[in-house]
């Protein structure tokens, strides 16, 4: 085999195209574009929900007019124009599918490229999906497992029929709606997303997850995911995302709260591989995301993220460590490559006495890409005993990409203990090197040396995802991950 | 009246009362227009976030002073280095005191700003370097605005001075509150070799504001270790601006030493113009009642091969809070970069806090970069060790905060200065014992 060196590494960096790029042609039902609120009333009523729900989606969107866009984020995007993006579509083979068999072929073909099958899925993974096209789910498997224990796996806007004190009592409590900008709009335009509640002391059974894809030209994706565990359950959910090529910019703003009650626990993993552009930099997603996690007593929340899609990405997926003894992790990978620009990090708000807070990100940047991390730690006067610890290394390959970090630690009581570290490098030709002399060739050192360096992260991901993660980050770096 | 509008107001007088035709007239008439357009910082600018200026913005300053006035030696001899032999640049008020000042001009220019500003023989350098790499921000621009004395220093090619330059301002209060815009500048050339002191103190318990610009040029192998020692009443703020540019091979330092005040920024800014540059940058704060400390850097690493440390080390009691802000940017050309920064910091009391940002902006990818940053307390088995040999509580608190600053100490290269902050140390933790065990 002839040499394989870094700079072919970067070449095929350069020239790999998106793998996962088509296009379905389903049928769909979209609203004009634009914002008003009378498209606001449209949607909400679309969904036919309660008066409250609509009030509080106009709340919302008053309070969306009255914000400007953040410009702090270490990104550059041409800014996206809210008043020519669709707010709604769905796909229109309604109603609901009681067996597989009745859905859209067509839709199971895109399924299939994505390399779900719903059967073997079924069958082999005991993952129960909430398939979401565009905007409204379509499958729903496992339903009746989970319903045996008690818990509610459903879209969110079955739940507001169904449901609707639990998801009156907890919605926006996490992330209100003024909170910012983009959590604003899709408090105001959500069409759907995902809804879970483990009641007390059940212990889910299997991982949940959802797989999100925007798949009409020009649609705007407002996902709204609440999880509520309540006191001394368990849960693990999944989230991962595919996205067809295309070259208008599209925008996802997508809300996520989780709420740990007391000793609860909470595993949110996400994979998301939404289409980045192309190799000029055109295209690809705007994803700007607020996740957030509420931790009463003795609660723990965990994100995982492997980050390897979207033009920009803007998503701090954060704990409020409200209760005593309450746990957050934050475990990231976020890769970039061409044009792609990544700012994401993680807030640690301790509040609660003797808690704990550990941050992992790694970052790799490669083309002309800018990856950042930006983080706040913050340990409140009240927070006794609390401690951080935070790790973010960098990787680059290549002199045209950046890595920056920004980490923001406020600590106002003295029994607080933090710690902090950051390093840049690049693969070293030393290390390449000693893989050579025991007989390992350079793509498999390069191969190792990123495994390895993203390793902490990776073994964090649930079994049933690691395959998938592995799948998504191969796209980015094929070739150096064996 | 607002002190921005009285600044602006009050430029004009300031400028017939010194030398309208002076060849600076052009870029302080400049300066004072970007300060009018920016005016103070808020807690909007995310460079100061976590430090408001409001609180000592409000006193009625008296923005430049008219009467000269003197001081004994005696009276102020315990701010100075005085076990060892230096020159002396003093100002009183703003304004040069030459009984107590020792300066020279034989072989290096020690003298003041106001002489290099006037006098042609000073015009070439004054051309080539002030006010070349000062910020634009608006507390540099007001600094130029107003910039009139301070300390000129030159030192020609191969030269190594032969003793420190102390450099030491007073305030006493004889006008009700005062602004001072202090402006230094010091030319290092090829391969000399230059140490210098600043201190800025209060002798009053009227209120007084600095507002110091500072511009260093270390050209090529030239070595600049340079020391500030920041022990003023509470009373007293200190808005410090230092710039540093740096030519290839040369070596530059800077330590500060932050024990007093009411409010202390220091703007510390590095740029590496030149290969294998080696920039440090050390501090140590120990702080508490209401005091503030804010420690903003910048290091930019423009060209390769070259090295930059940072380690600065945080005491903080009672209600006092410290900032940290600590900027690495290093340019795509800048391969083979060395950068390592490290922030730690102890926190005594409860109403105490710290708020750090160590940022990394990295371009290239063929470099050494990390930062540390902590928030602890003190080990409780190491005090244990010390109880249990018979030390009492404080000073075995005091040994190991001695201990926690000590690697900044440990590159200090005159031991007066050393003995000295050792003495402040040991007075600010309250015990009486010399630390060299």
């Amino acid at each position: 085999m002839s040499k394989y060196t870094e700079d072919d590494l970067r070449e095929e960096l350069k020239t790999k195209e998106y793998e996962y790029g088509f296009y379905t042609d389903i049928e769909s039902e979209t609203f004009p574009n634009g914002l008003n609120e009378d498209i606001v009333r449209a949607i909400s009523k679309k969904k036919n929900e309660p008066e409250w729900m609509t009030d509080w989606r106009l709340e919302a969107y008053r309070a969306w007019q009255q914000m400007k866009e953040p410009e702090w984020a270490n990104v550059t995007y041409e800014k996206p124009k809210f008043q020519e993006i669709s707010y709604y579509s769905a796909p229109n083979s309604k109603p609901k599918y009681d067996s597989i068999d009745e859905v859209d072929p067509e839709l199971l073909a895109t399924f299939e490229k994505l390399g779900i099958s719903l059967d073997e899925q079924k069958k082999l993974a005991g993952v129960a999906m909430d398939v979401v096209v565009d905007s409204v789910s379509v499958a729903t498997t496992f339903k009746k497992t989970l319903a045996e224990k008690g818990i509610i796996f459903m879209s969110i806007s079955e739940a507001i029929q169904e449901y609707p004190e639990l998801v009156k009592k907890y919605i926006g409590t996490v992330v209100p709606q003024k909170d910012n900008f983009y959590a604003a709009l899709n408090s105001a335009v959500f069409s759907d997303g995902s809804f879970c509640y483990i009641p007390k002391g059940v212990r889910c059974p299997m991982e949940l997850s959802t797989y999100f894809r925007i798949n009409q030209a020009g649609t705007g994706q407002f996902e709204r995911t609440l999880v509520i565990a309540d006191e001394g359950s368990y849960v693990s959910y999944l989230e991962g995302c595919t996205a067809p090529s295309r070259d208008e910019n599209q925008l996802h703003a997508a809300v996520v709260e989780l709420i740990a009650l007391d000793d609860a626990e909470i595993k949110y993993s996400t994979v998301q591989n939404w289409y980045p552009g192309n190799a000029e930099g055109k295209g690809g997603v705007y994803n700007f995301v607020t996740k957030r996690g509420l931790c009463e007593k003795n609660a723990k929340i965990s994100w995982t993220q492997v980050e390897t899609g979207s033009a920009i990405t803007w998503k701090y997926p954060s704990c409020v460590l409200k209760g005593d003894n309450s746990v957050g992790e934050f475990y990231s990978i976020a890769v970039t490559n061409n044009f792609q620009q990544a700012d994401t990090g993680t807030k640690m708000i301790h509040l609660g006495k003797n808690t704990k807070s550990t941050i992992i990100s790694k970052g790799i940047s490669a083309g002309k890409s800018q990856n950042s991390y930006r983080g706040l730690v913050q340990i409140s006067p009240r927070a006794d005993n609390a401690r951080n610890f935070s790790q973010c290394d960098s990787l680059l390959m290549g002199n045209e990409c950046g890595a920056h970090t920004f980490p923001y630690i406020e600590a106002k009581n003295k029994s607080a203990q933090i710690e902090h570290e950051a390093t840049t490098s690049k693969i070293g030709e030393d290390q390449i090197f000693y893989c050579n002399q025991r007989g390992i060739d350079t793509e498999k050192a390069i191969a190792l040396i990123v495994n390895g360096f993203s390793k902490e992260v990776l073994n964090k991901l649930p079994m049933e995802f690691a395959v998938e993660a592995q799948k998504l980050l191969e796209i980015s770096l094929e070739g150096s991950v064996g | 009246m607002e002190l921005k509008d009285k600044l602006v107001s009050s430029f004009m007088a300031f400028e017939d009362l010194i030398d309208i035709d002076s060849p600076v007239h052009d870029i302080r008439t400049e300066a004072i227009k970007t300060f009018e357009t920016k005016g103070f910082p808020t807690k909007r600018l995310e460079a100061w976030k976590y430090t408001s200026l409001n609180s000592i913005l409000k006193p009625n300053y008296s923005v430049f002073p008219k009467h000269e006035n003197a001081l004994e030696y005696g009276d102020v001899k315990q701010y100075f280095i005085h076990d060892i032999d230096s020159y002396k640049i003093i100002f009183v008020d703003g304004k040069y005191s030459s009984h107590l000042s020792q300066t020279t001009h034989e072989g290096i220019d020690v003298c003041l700003m106001s002489a290099a500003l006037s006098k042609p023989k000073y015009r070439l350098v004054i051309d080539n370097y002030f006010n070349k790499i000062a910020g634009k921000d608006s507390l540099s621009s007001l600094n130029t605005a107003f910039s009139a004395e301070g300390a000129y220093i030159h030192i020609p090619k191969n030269k190594v001075v032969d003793k420190p330059i102390q450099i030491l301002h007073f305030s006493t209060g004889n006008e009700s509150a005062l602004m001072l815009q202090p402006r230094n500048l010091v030319v290092v050339d090829e391969n000399s070799h230059v140490q210098i002191i600043e201190r800025h103190q209060s002798l009053t318990e009227n209120p007084v504001l600095n507002n110091s610009v500072t511009e260093i040029y270390a050209n090529k192998r030239a070595i600049v270790d340079y020391y500030k020692i920041q022990n003023d009443r509470q009373t007293a703020s200190l808005i410090d601006n230092t710039f540093i540019n740096q030519k290839q091979e040369s070596v530059a330092k800077v330590h500060t030493f932050s024990f007093g005040g009411k409010l202390t920024r220091n703007n510390l800014n590095f740029f590496q113009n030149g290969e294998r540059i080696d920039s440090t940058m050390k501090g140590i704060t120990i702080i508490g009642d209401k005091q503030h400390v804010d420690h903003n850097t910048l290091v930019h690493h423009i060209e390769p091969n070259c090295e930059s440390h940072q380690d600065y080390k945080g005491i903080f009691d009672d209600k006092a809070t410290g900032v940290f802000n600590g900027k690495v940017v290093v340019e795509k050309e800048a391969q083979k970069t060395n950068a390592f920064q490290a922030n730690n910091n102890i926190l005594i009391s409860d109403k105490a806090s710290i708020n750090t940002k160590p940022q990394l902006e990295i371009f290239a990818d063929d470099v050494k970069c990390s930062h540390g940053c902590t928030i602890g307390q003190l080990d409780d088995s190491a005090m244990f060790y010390l109880r249990s040999r018979g030390i009492p509580e404080k000073e075995a608190k005091a040994l190991l905060m001695f201990a926690f600053s000590n690697n900044v100490l440990d590159s200090v290269k005159i031991p007066e200065i050393k003995s000295r902050i050792t003495k402040i140390i040991a007075k600010k933790l309250g015990v009486n014992i010399g630390f060299d065990l």
